[in-house]
């Protein structure tokens, strides 16, 4: 099966920029083992955030996924295209990832 | 990004001062931290995750062991004696008397802290693990006692005024001047700036090396980079090649959402049985080989990832390659009432227990090996001290189910204490000249082409399974160590990078630097080491050899390991 990626892209401070990669999948993969598989094989600068990889634990994972807010390590990659967006009220740092530390976690220059 | 911005952001580094820079945060880490805070000292608690999140705490599902007395008349040295027996005379026994006899006593402040420890008729319920002789392990249901430490020791954290906390920081280097651990150069991952820390003393807590293998239950940043920090600085390590294989791991239907080693606290509550591909339960078949098995659930860890492999290799193996693990027996009340949500989200993967089976493999789970530490948890390098699970020697060749939360908190404690009364005694050590050298390779970053980083990462952790994995051969293990040399010339002496905030492939670079580097110590100490004891089985030495009951230590020097031999440290016997 092959699912169709399209992630928006971009550093914080440049106009967002769509990018479509195509992944061979089995069923039961995660959107997380998409995003891996994309940097494995296509591009490995695309940053997204992952700990845990599978468990649901570490809760780092969170982006829009189609519209809606949720973990890349439990929803299922489907065929056909599934939008990866950033998540839309915390800045954003590159790509996928945003500021989702707590403010006293962060180091501040 | 430009050669300009990028020595701007490494040349003039953002700096910061602490008694006790404690790296990683784990149950480890954040016990240290709030250990060394509590003896009066400045902490800076540096995580390259977010705080509290990354590591194998957080994944941790079930048993934490200490005999608290509770479920059953128990004392610490009983405790002691399992975990030296399923150590097969290779435990530093002070390390392993310290964990056991001071786990009650961080088990209860736990207990004070709210971490929730599952309860039973007004006591803290314990269960009884593989190896332990009663019930001695505490859990927090269900499946939560990972996430529920993580939990308690944060809010801890948060109230603990002399810690500064700080994620998305990589440690790159620690520094040493004049013998001593000085400090440590960093990058900051959303802002791709240098970072340097002065110090007078370093705790070193970023876990194990499992995530160097393919089929692993680590977080993605549990590769060893502890240990190259430790052995850059000039510590030692000790018992590399004695890494634990999780024999149940989860191997399919794939499951998402769900920790692969779920499967364990199952068995504790239900029993489960483990079964071929002749639907035959064969555990019992392996158990005459321990003296230690009495045919409950009590099969070590070592003896069931060997029984599985051995049925796989008889043919005897389930479609995916592992063993089925059957609950078809247990009625459905009792496993909801065991694992009330857990069943539904199981249903949500497609999986019903009660109507089959699922399919289990080996799968890297702890390193029993790591940074050689004293008595006090210091290193030889002084002010470089090491908790947790990356400290070697507690749990010998094989450890026991429990011991590594015991072990995160206990040593944790000790760590962050002694480095905090050395730091308050001590002058600082720090100049700039010490961090020259890691903000030299950070400033040698360049835009090159570069063989894709995030596809060699997965290179090493399919040859580390297929090479360095629990069954082990010389020729496996000396194709394995070329390997990594050939590995080690394509990704070059000077990083690559990729961007200027969430660099992932300059992070993937100075992971695989580490990872190749404690690769190469795990294969090294592996194929010294003829003879099979614990976790460490060589098939061309299929016997435990009694000449080899010794540690193996790996150093560092003039950019070669150097392997060396000690005797086990024994308890010194009370007069």
């Amino acid at each position: 099966m092959k699912a169709v990626l399209a992630i928006q892209r971009g550093m914080s401070g440049e106009p967002p920029r769509v990018e479509r990669f195509e992944v061979s999948f089995e069923a039961g993969q995660s959107v997380l083992d998409g995003l891996r598989i994309v940097r494995q094989q296509a591009d490995p600068s695309l940053a997204f955030r992952f700990s845990c990889i599978n468990a649901n634990a570490c809760k780092e994972c969170m982006m829009l996924i189609d519209g809606d807010v949720d973990y890349a390590c439990t929803v299922r990659l489907k065929e056909g295209v599934t939008a990866l967006a950033p998540l839309p009220k915390k800045a954003l740092i590159r790509d996928l990832v945003t500021e989702i530390a707590p403010p006293d976690e962060r180091l501040r220059f | 990004m430009s050669s300009s911005e990028n020595n701007a952001a490494i040349d003039q580094p953002m700096h910061l001062e602490t008694d006790v820079l404690v790296i990683g945060s784990g149950a480890a880490g954040m016990y240290a931290a709030l250990e060394a805070a509590r003896a009066g000292a400045s902490v800076i608690l540096a995580e390259r995750s977010l705080i509290g999140r990354g590591g194998a705490t957080v994944m941790a599902q079930m048993t934490v062991a200490a005999a608290l007395a509770e479920q059953t008349p128990d004392h610490w040295e009983h405790h002691l004696s399992d975990t030296l027996a399923a150590g097969r005379g290779l435990c530093d026994e002070g390390l392993a008397a310290l964990l056991c006899e001071d786990g009650p006593r961080r088990l209860r402040e736990m207990d004070d802290w709210k971490v929730g420890w599952a309860r039973e008729d007004g006591h803290i319920k314990q269960a009884q693990a593989p190896g332990h002789d009663r019930p001695r392990c505490a859990y927090v249901d269900f499946l939560s006692t990972g996430p529920a430490v993580s939990r308690a020791l944060r809010s801890r954290l948060n109230s603990a005024g002399a810690v500064r906390r700080i994620g998305e920081l990589l440690i790159v280097e620690i520094m040493v001047r004049d013998g001593e651990a000085c400090g440590a150069t960093a990058l900051h991952l959303t802002t791709g700036r240098a970072v340097t820390l002065a110090a007078k003393a370093v705790v070193i807590a970023t876990g194990g090396l499992t995530g160097l293998y393919r089929r692993n239950s680590a977080s993605s940043n549990m590769v060893g980079d502890g240990y190259a920090l430790a052995l850059r600085a000039g510590a030692e390590l000790i018992d590399m090649e004695f890494v634990q294989f999780f024999p149940i791991g989860h191997l399919a239907p794939r499951l998402v959402g769900m920790d692969p080693i779920m499967w364990d606290p199952f068995r504790y509550k239900l029993g489960g049985k483990l079964l071929n591909a002749e639907m035959r339960e064969f555990e019992t078949d392996y158990v005459d080989q321990d003296s230690r098995s009495d045919g409950r659930y009590v099969l070590t860890r070592d003896l069931a990832t060997y029984a599985i492999t051995k049925e796989v290799e008889a043919g005897r193996g389930s479609p995916a390659g592992g063993a089925y693990l059957s609950f078809q027996h247990v009625p459905e009340a009792e496993m909801r009432s065991a694992f009330g949500p857990v069943v539904d989200r199981l249903a949500a993967n497609g999986i019903d227990l009660t109507s089959r089976p699922v399919e289990v493999a080996p799968i890297a789970h702890y390193h029993m090996g790591g940074i050689r530490v004293d008595a006090m948890l210091q290193t030889r390098v002084a002010g470089l001290y090491a908790c947790g699970e990356a400290v070697g020697g507690a749990n010998g060749a094989n450890r026991l189910s429990g011991n590594a939360i015991t072990e995160a908190f206990v040593f944790g404690a000790r760590a962050g204490r002694n480095a905090a009364q050395r730091a308050l005694q001590a002058c600082s050590h720090w100049e700039p000249q010490a961090a020259r050298p890691a903000l030299d390779l950070l400033r040698s970053a360049d835009r090159r082409d570069a063989p894709n980083l995030a596809a060699i990462v997965v290179e090493l952790k399919a040859l580390m399974a297929d090479g360095v994995g629990p069954f082990r051969t010389a020729d496996k293990l000396r194709a394995a160590a070329q390997a990594i040399a050939r590995l080690k010339t394509e990704i070059g002496q000077s990083p690559v990078s990729s961007a200027t905030s969430f660099d992932t492939v300059l992070v993937d670079w100075l992971d695989l630097r580490n990872m190749l580097l404690v690769a190469q110590s795990v294969t090294l100490a592996a194929l010294a080491r003829t003879e099979s004891r614990g976790a460490h089985q060589r098939e061309d030495h299929p016997a435990l050899d009694e000449t080899w009951s010794v540690n193996q230590l790996v150093s560092l020097s003039g950019g070669q390991l150097h392997l060396g031999r000690s005797s086990p440290s024994r308890r010194r016997t009370l007069p």
